[in-house]
Order: C-alpha cells, then structure tokens, then sequence
C-alpha cells in the first residue's frame, strides 16, 4: 500500500507534462512523455543506447578500480603507519579538493579524446573518498583485534592482511559504493563536456540536433543506470556484510 | 609542538614534490607541452591576475558557483525540512527523491540549455539542481532523526509546528545540514566549471578548455591552481563556520 503512495508523485508529474507538452503543440525544447516513451523504446531497439551505455559503463568500471585499488591501497597504508599519514597529509588536503573536471583539460591535452581519458578523470575522482575512508575504517579497527594480533607476534603484513583490513573491510566497502556512484556521474560529466562517446554525448547531440524527445529518453535512461547500479550495489552490501555494513553506515 | 613539527614535515614533502615536479620539467622527461615547469606556471598565474583576464574568470567561477549553491542551499534546506518533519509527505516523496538523487546532474546540462540556452540562468539551473540533492536529504534525515524527547518537549509547551520546526528540528539537525552544505558547495564547483566549459560562460572551465585547446600549458596550469585553490579555500571556509556553529553541541557532552 505504502509503495503505491510513492508512485502518486511521479505520476501525476508525467500527467501534467504529457498534458503541457500536448497543449504547447511540437516543441525543439520540451517533449510530452509519450514521444519519450517511443523514443526511448526506438532508441534501445535500434542499439545505439545500447552501445553508448556499454561505452559510458566500461570507461566508469575500469576507472573505478584504478582509483578504487590505489586510493584503497594508499588508504591502508595512511591509516597503519602514523608517520607516513603525518607527512602526506599537507599534500592530502590540497590535492583532494581539486574539482575532478579541473583535471579534464590536462588529461585531454595528454591523452586526447577517448577511453584513457575518461578512465584517468574516473579514476581521479574515485580515488579521493576510498583514501579517506579506508585510513579512517582502518584507524577505527577495534583496538582489541590490534592486540590480539601483537599476541600472536604476527608480522606487519600479516597483521593488516589477517587483522586490519577484513575488519575494516565493511566500511571500505560502503567507501566503495559511494565511489561507484561518483564513476558514473564523472564519466557522463566527460562526456558532456569534451568526450565525443557513451551516454553524455548522445544526450548531448540529441539536445543539438533539437530532438527534446530522444534526449529526454536519454535523461530517462541514465537515471534508470544510475538507480540500478545504485540498488544493486546496496543489495550486495548487505548480502556480503550484513549487519556489519549496517554500522558502518554510522560514521 | 610535535604536531606542528609534523605539519613543517609535511610542508617539506609537498616542497619536495615541486622540486620533483621542477627537475621532471627541466630534463623534459615529460615534453613542456603537457608539464610546464612550476616556476613557469606560477608566473602564468601572476601575469593573468594582473595583467590578463584570469581574475575576471576567477570571479565568474566563483559566481556562478556561490549563485547556485545559496539557491539550492535555501531550496534543499526548506523541502528537506518539510519533507523530514511530516511521515506522510516522506511516503509520497521518498520513492520519486531515491530515483532523482543517483542521477548525474551535469545529465540535465543538455535539457537546461534548450530550455533556457547557453545563459547564466542555464548554469545557475544546472548548479541549483545538482547541488540540491546533498542538502535536501541531509536536511531530511536531520529532521527526521530529531531525539524524540525533544518532540515531545515541543508539544508539552504547546509550539506551534512552525516554532518547533525553527526552535528544535533546525538546531538539532544543524550538524547534518552543515554536512550537506560543504557537499553541496564541491557539487556547485564542479558543475559551475562544467557548464562554463560547455556554454562558454565567462569563467576558469571556459579558460582551461581554451587554453588546452590551444596547448598554452601555462595558463591551462593557472587555471589548474586556481579551480584548486578555490576547493580548497572554500572547503576551509566551511570547516570553520562548521567548528564554530557546532561548539555548543559539543559543549553539551
């Protein structure tokens, strides 16, 4: 009963476009939701959302896991050795804040247009939250587990592999989900800017070309994209860590 | 004492990676066209600021971002205090807010420039709608997350909803709303720069894509540094206003 209640909303939204979009007769700017719908389904039929999307998510899934392994990596390592977190930390702080799109004109002066472009912008923004996240996850694993370990006389490396990070890991994994969610939304911010593939460029052309209806199909599907990737990811959380992720969502 | 010894350590290691970045652009290990040597680069930035059009850019960036961000800020703050205060309009909402959030705003550049075109309404739209989302929900849950012995105090002094939304839910979500604002602020950058790269709006994204397209390297850095500096002031700004709003809270434990 509740969740028929959350779909008033949104369907009374689309009756009034529909409506307004009828009312104000063809448009080069707005499209009714009909015209989107035939859109959207002509669109996925004749197989070009379909490979601008497998353009977008490829370039987003390879930057992600550069930036997710190396700010992870970089993560560990701050929140286990003190010392080397104290040094860095100046350079932290003033890296971190550098919008991601800052980075855009370098990389593409460097790298041209493509791939290698999108995935080193991706992997950029990624990194930052992982880092952040996994030295704090790693410096709020529970003091007793550290004892334990020292009990043992394992070895540094065994520590943080045996001890360290599966307990941080709930934690890393919530940092991970965020990062995921920030890979789709730079990789379509490239897109729209400079790089000519994938879902921001078909929308982007779609609006040029004056086809409001293919580009609000376009609108449509990356917020489908950006829903499913974000629901799965929350369902794997709890599927891999339970009720472990649940306090991890505490900060 | 010793943590300011650390923080000159670490000063020394972000001077070392100059030095690096210096000796790397010396031997040209990397050709000058994409790493202009760092002493190169600053005077770009200094003969932009006082000589060339650099700082009007940087006001435009730094506009064009404040805009949106107050406008989503008063937004966000006002629909996530009256969805957080009444369960009925959350059942509503909720499912139409989860949908809308994990879309990427700078989506709805290309629907914002047909509808108002290659304007500063169009970026102050895209930047408002981007940056709302942060606030709204922190807001939200703020509301929402109200200590309900704090409620019910409301209602034995008979407060209006009004005053009790004022009086009780907005300090009490104070922490959450702040939270949402430095997000919301680093949304509004990246969006000002995007939409300034895309409409040619007067501002610093305009003047990167320019001068990388142009393969002026040192000016593209300037601008590098300046879109830096500008994160990073911002978000120092914001840390203060968040330690100084907040000492009361901490005062109380």
């Amino acid at each position: 009963m509740k969740r028929w209640r959350g779909l008033i909303l949104p369907a009374l939204l689309l009756a009034a476009a529909e409506i307004a979009g009828r009312a104000a007769g063809p448009s080069d700017t707005i499209a009714p939701p009909s015209a989107v719908a035939v859109a959207l389904a002509a669109a996925l039929a004749d197989g070009s959302m379909v490979t601008a999307t497998r353009d977008t998510l490829l370039s987003a899934f390879a930057g992600l896991t550069i930036g997710a392994a190396v700010g992870m990596a970089l993560g560990v390592l701050f929140g286990a050795v003190r010392a080397i977190d104290r040094l860095m930390e100046l350079g932290v702080e003033l890296m971190r804040p550098i919008p991601s799109v800052a980075v855009l004109p370098i990389a593409l002066v460097a790298l041209g247009f493509g791939y290698p472009l999108e995935i080193v912008i991706v992997s950029f923004a990624c990194l930052w939250p992982l880092l952040v996240l996994s030295r704090a996850a790693v410096r709020g694993v529970e003091p007793r587990l550290i004892e334990v370990a020292r009990a043992l006389r394992l070895s540094p490396w065994a520590r943080v592999v045996k001890i360290v990070v599966p307990a941080a890991l709930p934690r890393i994994f919530v940092a991970f989900r965020l990062a995921a969610g920030i890979s789709l939304v730079v990789a379509v911010t490239v897109e729209i800017a400079v790089n000519p593939m994938g879902l921001g460029y078909a929308i982007m052309t779609a609006g040029q070309a004056l086809r409001p209806d293919v580009m609000l199909a376009y609108l449509l599907w990356i917020g489908v994209v950006g829903f499913a990737l974000n629901t799965l990811l929350i369902a794997a959380q709890y599927r891999l860590f339970g009720r472990a992720a649940r306090h991890a969502e505490e900060p | 004492m010793i943590s300011a010894l650390w923080r000159l350590a670490s000063l020394a290691v972000v001077g070392l990676a100059i030095v690096v970045w210096r000796e790397i652009a010396a031997f040209k290990l990397v050709p000058p066209v994409f790493l202009p040597a760092p002493d190169r680069a600053f005077n770009a930035l200094v003969t932009g600021l006082t000589r060339g059009d650099l700082a009007l850019k940087l006001g435009g960036t730094i506009e064009h971002m404040l805009a949106g961000w107050l406008l989503a800020s008063a937004v966000g703050v006002v629909l996530g205090g009256l969805i957080g205060s009444s369960p009925t309009a959350r059942v509503y909402a909720a499912p139409t807010l989860e949908f809308l959030r994990p879309l990427p705003a700078s989506a709805v550049i290309p629907v914002a420039i047909a509808l108002f075109g290659f304007s500063t309404g169009m970026a102050l739209g895209v930047i408002g709608f981007g940056a709302v989302w942060p606030m709204l929900l922190a807001t939200m849950h703020g509301f929402v997350s109200v200590e309900p012995r704090l409620k019910e105090v409301g209602r034995a002094l008979g407060l209006s909803p009004f005053a009790a939304a004022m009086k009780i839910a907005l300090p009490s979500a104070a922490p959450d709303i702040l939270a949402g604002l430095r997000l919301g602020l680093t949304v509004a950058l990246i969006l000002a720069v995007v939409c300034e790269m895309i409409a040619g709006l007067d501002g610093l994204g305009q003047w990167v894509l320019l001068a990388a397209r142009a393969y002026r390297s040192t000016d593209l850095f300037a601008g590098v540094i300046l879109l830096g500096a500008i994160g990073v002031v911002a978000n120092g700004l914001l840390s203060i206003v968040e330690t100084r709003a907040l000492r009361w809270r901490v005062a109380h434990r």
